[in-house]
């Protein structure tokens, strides 16, 4: 019985950030990556997926030492355990796939400020055991990979006419340029969000009606 | 205190806004007749698909918005007029429509709609155009009065093409639709300010600016001022009364920004014509200049009709 | 490359926000205020400047010379949150004034990844000393300037008839995006 509680606990857990909580479309954090690297869906995945990894770890890693650090200088120290882990992907990725560590460059080293990861650590896994961190840790990323990808897959559809470099588009389409630079980064996120939040909304609207 | 300075209109009757944008239309007569006796029956295509999906694109949002329609104020007839006018006859109709609906729910609808916009819809329009489609926007011909003659693939005068001053002045020279005869836009100019739809110190201060800068930098002033959108620009966009400051100094500098903006894209940027960025970059700054040069008490300051 | 000429890119043609996307975080949150975001841009002004000057020293003269440039994302995380916090202190003892209209942005600068973005991409430009320093101090005002100009326009949204789904960060980031479009104009003149 409490084995199956424990489950169902973890299961919400995990969905909590893919849907309710997810970090790009309902929390609005890690800003700068998501509108930096999602020209492709490739960038986005690769982003994302990294972004997960080093949020699993650090997850499991804070949680593990929640009870030694000491309260007052816990912010440094999950910065050193998170800027530590992004440097084991910049290497991994550095060593196995350059192209990916090319396209994404800058924003790679950039994942230790990414605020998703640090407020996870603060939310989270210093309050939570092993297990359930690194679910949220899991969940959260999975979420942010989620949600890139598909700002990354929307955006090189309409500025590319591709998705995940293959052709999609028709061959008399002359995809919109400004959809790939950094106006149309913007743009797109913020459109994306208002049709996510008129959507929620007229959910809630049908379900207060019931 | 922070008292929201959000520009006019405040309150105001449909009735008035739908006088003030019919001002506008006929005012831009000149320019489009100048546009389809150069260029054709390409041009009159261009406004009618620019005109008709701004409209339809306004009303169909407002419906779904459940907003209360109001597409016969003619703000977005005159927002699909100005983008078709500021445009290359050779436009497709789906970069035309693309254009017009971007501006219309983008640009002004979501940002609260008529009044609400910070940029100008049109302009940013034609920003957006640009920047997808190049090759497409700077598709110019040449002008030909005669309807069946060939289209000549042509440069305009600022991306090196050769014209003489009275070419510049007439428009006979290869361009957007509504763009270069500075005859007809001078034509409306006048029939603007004898309406009162506009005052005349930005268009002039614009214009004086750019001259001025131009022969500071060695550059022909006389080309730089009747070439381009500048005139244009000048008289039909930056005078848009909800992304130009409200009171005279501001607006002065705020025009005097728009003119030397112009002619440093022109010198020193990447783009051959400058206006459109000129004119967006000081619509951003217009909320700043409206901040630091506070309103004068109402009633005291020069009329200056709401729209 | 001119002095000048590399300012101006800084600052306009290669804007931290509408070009980079480096700082958005803090670009789209606490920008609903002039006052509070010229603020921000002034402490953001400050840290970057001295975070570029001490990143480069430490890159020169501690992981260059031990072969430690794996360290570096650590290494500069630590400086500046160091960093950070060395400069509250010291604005709190020296100049109560400047520290109670910084004071509460200050913390927030550990994670505005313009400063760390900055830090590495001095590096990665390989810039002197000088140009390392300029970078930070020229990137940061240009993050002002763009902070600023978008709190101008979100104060005039605010009296604004936003449709529902759009109010907050969505219509934050549509006017990012036409602003961003505008600086477009000054592409090519660096």
């Amino acid at each position: 019985m409490q084995e199956g509680n424990r489950i169902s606990n973890l299961k919400k857990v995990f969905t909590n950030g893919i849907l309710n909580e997810n970090p790009t479309f309902r929390l609005v954090l890690g800003t700068c990556p998501t509108l930096a690297v999602t020209t492709s869906a490739i960038n986005g995945l690769g982003m994302g997926l990294a972004a997960t990894f080093v949020l699993l770890c650090s997850n499991i890693v804070i949680s593990m030492l929640r009870k030694f650090i000491p309260d007052k200088v816990r912010i440094p120290a999950f910065i050193v355990i998170i800027a530590t882990f992004v440097t084991v992907v910049q290497l991994l990725l550095q060593a196995y796939i350059p192209s990916l560590y090319d396209s994404l460059g800058l924003f790679i080293p950039l994942i230790v400020v990414n605020c998703i990861i640090l407020a996870r650590a603060e939310a989270f896994a210093s309050k939570n055991p092993v297990v359930a961190s690194g679910v949220d840790g899991l969940g959260m990323g999975l979420g942010f990979t989620l949600a890139l990808t598909l700002i990354g897959a929307i955006r090189e559809l309409i500025g590319s006419g591709t998705i995940f470099n293959m052709q999609v588009m028709g061959a008399g389409y002359e995809p919109m340029l400004i959809i790939v630079m950094a106006s149309g980064g913007f743009l797109s996120y913020g459109l994306l969000l208002g049709i996510i939040n008129a959507l929620t909304n007229r959910k809630q609207q049908q379900k207060e009606a019931e | 205190m922070s008292l929201i300075t959000s520009t006019a209109p405040h309150i105001r009757s449909r009735l008035n806004t739908q006088k003030i944008m019919l001002n506008v239309i006929i005012s831009l007569l000149p320019c489009a007749l100048a546009g389809i006796f150069y260029f054709g029956y390409r041009a009159a295509i261009v406004m009618a698909v620019a005109m008709v999906s701004a409209v339809a694109a306004e009303f169909i949002w407002q419906k779904l918005a459940k907003k209360p329609v109001k597409v016969n104020d003619c703000s977005a007839a005159v927002t699909g007029l100005l983008l078709a006018l500021c445009i290359t006859p050779t436009a497709p109709w789906w970069m035309v429509m693309i254009g017009s609906v971007f501006a219309i729910i983008i640009v002004k609808q979501l940002f609260g709609g008529i009044g609400d916009n910070f940029l100008n819809p049109a302009l940013a329009a034609r920003a957006v155009l640009l920047a997808s489609w190049p090759a497409r926007m700077t598709a110019h011909i040449a002008v030909t009065t005669f309807p069946g003659v060939d289209v000549v693939a042509s440069a305009t005068p600022l991306a090196g093409g050769e014209a003489s001053m009275l070419q510049l002045l007439f428009g006979q020279v290869p361009g957007a639709i509504g763009e270069t005869c500075k005859i007809a836009i001078l034509i409306g100019f006048v029939y603007l300010l004898i309406t009162k739809t506009i005052t005349f110190e930005v268009p002039v201060v614009t214009m004086l600016s750019a001259f001025v800068l131009s022969w500071a930098l060695g550059m022909n002033p006389v080309t730089t001022v009747l070439s381009g959108g500048l005139l244009f620009g000048a008289v039909y966009m930056a005078t848009d009364y909800t992304t130009s400051p409200m009171n005279r100094w501001p607006r002065v500098i705020y025009a005097a920004g728009i003119g030397c903006m112009t002619v440093l894209i022109r010198k020193f940027g990447a783009y051959p014509e400058g206006v459109t960025y000129a004119i967006l970059l000081m619509n951003i700054l217009t909320p700043l200049l409206d901040r630091m040069l506070p309103n004068r008490v109402y009633g005291h300051s020069r009329k200056k009709e709401a729209k | 490359m001119n002095i000048f000429l590399f300012m101006i890119s800084c600052i306009l043609t290669n804007n931290f926000i509408f070009s980079k996307f480096l700082g958005c975080c803090p670009f789209l949150g606490v920008s609903s205020k002039v006052s509070t975001a010229a603020s921000m841009g002034l402490a953001v002004t400050f840290v970057m400047t001295i975070a570029s000057f001490f990143a480069y020293m430490v890159d020169q003269w501690l992981l260059v010379p031990f072969g430690l440039d794996y360290m570096r994302t650590i290494a500069f995380i630590l400086v500046i949150a160091a960093l950070v916090q060395f400069v509250e202190m010291f604005l709190k003892k020296s100049s109560p004034g400047i520290y109670s209209a910084l004071g509460i942005y200050l913390p927030l600068i550990t994670t505005n990844c313009a400063v760390l973005g900055v830090a590495t991409l001095n590096v990665t430009a390989e810039y002197n000393m000088l140009y390392s320093v300029m970078n930070g101090f020229f990137s940061a005002l240009g993050f002002m300037l763009a902070i600023v100009l978008m709190a101008g326009v979100r104060e005039r949204l605010e009296s604004s008839k936003i449709p529902q789904c759009m109010k907050g960060f969505p219509i934050s980031l549509v006017t990012a995006g036409l602003m961003a479009m505008a600086f477009m104009g000054f592409s090519g003149m660096v």
